[in-house]
């Protein structure tokens, strides 16, 4: 069995993450950050992946990074989830970062570790880890075709094409790039059109992707539970002081016991997120069980928490000045990230042997 | 007498010379079931003298492993959990030196089996509400009143009763705490048949039951606090398993999936992945909750371990009532008998489908459990309590 809790290391790791999410990323400034057009929030990104090192922390001493592993990149996670910040750390320091890895591509992986360049994988962000079809060809060092919904696709300096039998690397300015309008307003996606752009093969075959989307996956479930978290919190902490027929709300059982629930489930998606990012860090045998569970699990878990988080706020709680709907969209959006549940369920009745009717 | 607490090494090393010393194969159990008593390796984090070595909590499990893997004869702990998870927690917490050395060696042994006469008709999720009366009279205290759903009353040798002593005060003030002789005249035990056809537990009569004050356990009025603590044991008794993957009601229906594939359908087949990841993520959150207690770090997670349990064993198990379609329509035995431990896995689908109705209010119902988390745990205010300073015998019944 994995090691299930938080060591010293992660704990003074997750505290200076949210230490300066708190001064910089304070839900009022990223509602604000919606509001313009720029693809996330760059300088919140050069403190958390350059400064406070958190990009290169799955990387290897020699290639700049701070040798640790995905087990502490799922606190920072955590953090960012949490905060729902508007940087691209999912798309970059853990998908993208993952994908060079499995390579072995060690000159872009290092601008990667030290945050100072940002690259993502040029797949639909809706892909599940089993997804590797891909809509783009490549001819002669170049790639056309067409890939839509990327995230984090406008703030890429260096997209990482699936195409025909490998990886390829493209210059950002190469591509034809369409900013989405995003049901997540603090992840947004891109549409991306390649003609004949210049291309550089990083990777043969389809394991340097398949081993990007399961880590994306394992570590999105932190994301999933940091949210899921701090949507309890300011639940918890509005219905104590919301006052209705002379008593605070949460006084009510109706809405106590549904909190008590919410906890639980949360309590769960802490050790099942552990368990799927301790497997990824050891490259464990459980790691396609521990993958496909915490996605199912953690992306319920993280809608009902902002489902809750909507509803016990009443009114307030459906107001575009109330931060409870950056939160639901993230949720929502993240459930479908990745590989929906039903797609985990899916992959899951394979693994464990649980063949359909 | 050792003075430092023996680590795992050493544990380790009594375990094996006592292993040496006492052939599990040819000696006779009950003699050496006493032994390991006495030699301290029976809850190692128990008192020396009182079957342990003071040793930490967590290296009981090695040592249980140990003695498992030599053939050691067991106590039998599925016939005398109330005894063992309740009972004796609660005489080392506040027994005296003498009960201590009266009560832990046959109960550890599994010679004397306890029940736990607390709920009562009118006093159930309100443990404190008990109308159960104890007048002082003497040197003893006479005994009348009813309690119910008392499970193994019918085998037991010791019960742990709760009683009121003082009708006078608030509900919680009043209370004195005895262990009670089962055998003692007035004590009357009648088979309570359940849902499931059997009678698993009993009510139980008390008509002058007299017990002697030196089975008082604590202070007269102090019968909440050491009832307190014996709750407090239950649900760490629940919560603490460790299971492998797939067992429990999941692995029973998994394998009836992969073993009757003419059953399959598409919504039943969502509705058991579902359930799978469920069972799962319970089963991870019970292996973290072991490793913060191991670390010395306990979380309030046994809390929501038990609601969780209880909803996934409801679940799965009307889900296999209703992969079984015809088959599920039938009962396997309706005869009322009185089990003395309880084995999902022993009976039929119908059988595990009602039994399974028991976990949501046994131990605490899941109603008095979210209201625990709500406010232990996440601070919400507290339920509106109308009978907080007003004095039990004017409280209405």
């Amino acid at each position: 069995m994995s090691d299930l809790l938080y060591g010293e290391i992660e704990n003074d790791l997750r505290a200076s993450v949210r230490e300066v999410l708190g001064d910089r990323a304070p839900w009022a400034s990223v509602l604000a950050g919606t509001e313009r057009d720029e693809p996330c929030d760059a300088a919140l990104w050069r403190t958390v992946a350059g400064e406070l090192g958190c990009a290169g922390l799955p990387v290897p001493e020699e290639l700049g990074g701070a040798g640790a592993t995905w087990r502490e990149t799922a606190v920072v996670m955590e953090e960012l989830g949490r905060s729902a910040a508007p940087v691209p750390f999912l798309s970059s320091a853990v998908i993208a970062t993952a994908a060079l890895l499995a390579a072995g591509e060690r000159e872009l992986l290092a601008g990667l570790a030290a945050g100072e360049r940002i690259a993502v994988l040029a797949v639909p962000f809706s892909a599940a880890p089993g997804d590797v079809r891909t809509t783009v060809e490549a001819a002669d060092g170049t790639l056309t075709g067409e890939v839509t919904s990327v995230a984090d696709g406008m703030a890429a300096e260096v997209l990482l094409v699936p195409a025909g039998d490998g990886l390829y690397a493209v210059d950002a300015a190469d591509a034809r790039r369409t900013a989405a309008t995003s049901l997540d307003m603090t992840r947004r996606l891109a549409d991306l059109a390649f003609s004949a752009a210049p291309a550089r093969r990083v990777a043969e075959g389809t394991g340097a992707v398949r081993a990007a989307l399961r880590t994306g996956a394992a570590l999105l479930a932190s994301e999933q539970l940091g949210l899921a978290e701090r949507c309890l919190d300011d639940t918890v902490a509005y219905v104590k002081t919301r006052y209705q027929f002379g008593r605070p709300v949460g006084s009510y059982q109706g809405l106590k016991h549904r909190l008590a629930d919410l906890w639980t489930s949360i309590t769960q998606a802490r050790a099942v997120a552990r368990h799927a990012a301790s497997c990824v860090a050891a490259d464990d045998a459980d790691t396609p069980i521990a993958v496909a569970v915490a996605q199912a699990h953690c992306s319920a878990v993280a809608v009902k928490a902002a489902e809750e988080c909507v509803q016990m706020h009443g009114g307030i709680g459906f107001t575009w000045e109330h931060p409870a709907h950056l939160f639901l969209k993230r949720a929502k959006a993240d459930a479908i990230a990745l590989g929906t549940p039903d797609r985990h369920r899916a992959a899951l009745a394979s693994l464990v042997d649980l063949p359909p009717a | 007498m050792s003075t430092a607490p023996p680590d795992a090494d050493e544990l380790s090393r009594r375990a094996g010379e006592f292993l040496a010393a006492h052939d599990p194969a040819a000696t006779e159990p009950l003699e050496f079931l006493r032994a390991r008593f006495d030699a301290g390796l029976a809850w190692v984090h128990y008192p020396e003298g009182l079957g342990g070595l003071g040793a930490p909590r967590h290296l009981q499990p090695a040592v249980d492993r140990r003695f498992a893997e030599a053939g050691a004869p067991t106590n039998h702990p599925e016939r005398n959990g109330i005894g063992l998870g309740m009972a004796a927690p609660t005489i080392l917490a506040f027994g005296t030196e003498e009960q201590k050395r009266r009560f832990l060696r046959p109960l550890w042994t599994g010679e004397e089996l306890w029940c736990q006469l607390f709920s009562e008709p009118g006093a159930g999720s309100d443990l404190a509400a008990l109308a159960t009366r104890a007048v002082r009279d003497g040197d003893a205290w006479t005994v009348n009143g009813q309690k119910v759903w008392t499970s193994m009353a019918h085998e037991a040798r010791w019960a742990i009763l709760v009683t009121r002593t003082d009708p006078g005060v608030p509900k919680h003030r009043g209370m004195t705490y005895f262990v009670c002789d089962m055998t003692a005249p007035g004590v009357e035990v009648r088979p309570l048949r359940q849902i499931t056809g059997e009678a698993e537990f009993n009510e139980v009569f008390l008509t002058d039951v007299r017990i002697p004050d030196e089975h008082r356990l604590g202070e007269v009025g102090q019968g909440w606090r050491v009832s307190t603590t014996t709750l407090m044991n239950e649900r760490v008794a629940i919560g603490g398993s460790a299971a492998p993957r797939e067992s429990g009601m999941i692995g029973v229906v998994a394998a009836l999936w992969r073993d009757r594939p003419e059953l399959r359908t598409p919504g039943l087949h969502d509705a058991l992945l579902r359930a799978w990841v469920e069972t799962e993520a319970a089963r991870l959150t019970g292996a973290r909750l072991r490793q913060q207690l191991t670390a010395g770090e306990p979380g309030p997670e046994g809390s929501g371990a038990k609601l969780a349990f209880a909803k996934l064993n409801q679940e799965v198990s009307g889900l296999e009532l209703e992969l079984l379609g015809e088959e599920g329509l039938r009962y396997d035995d309706w005869t009322m008998r009185r089990p003395t431990e309880v084995d999902f896995t022993r009976r039929s689908p119908g059988y595990r489908y009602l039994r399974a109705k028991g976990n949501s209010i046994e131990g605490g119902t899941s109603e008095i459990l979210r209201n625990i988390i709500a406010e232990r745990v996440l601070g919400l205010p507290g339920e509106i309590r109308v009978d907080k300073d007003v004095a039990w015998k004017d409280l209405p019944r």
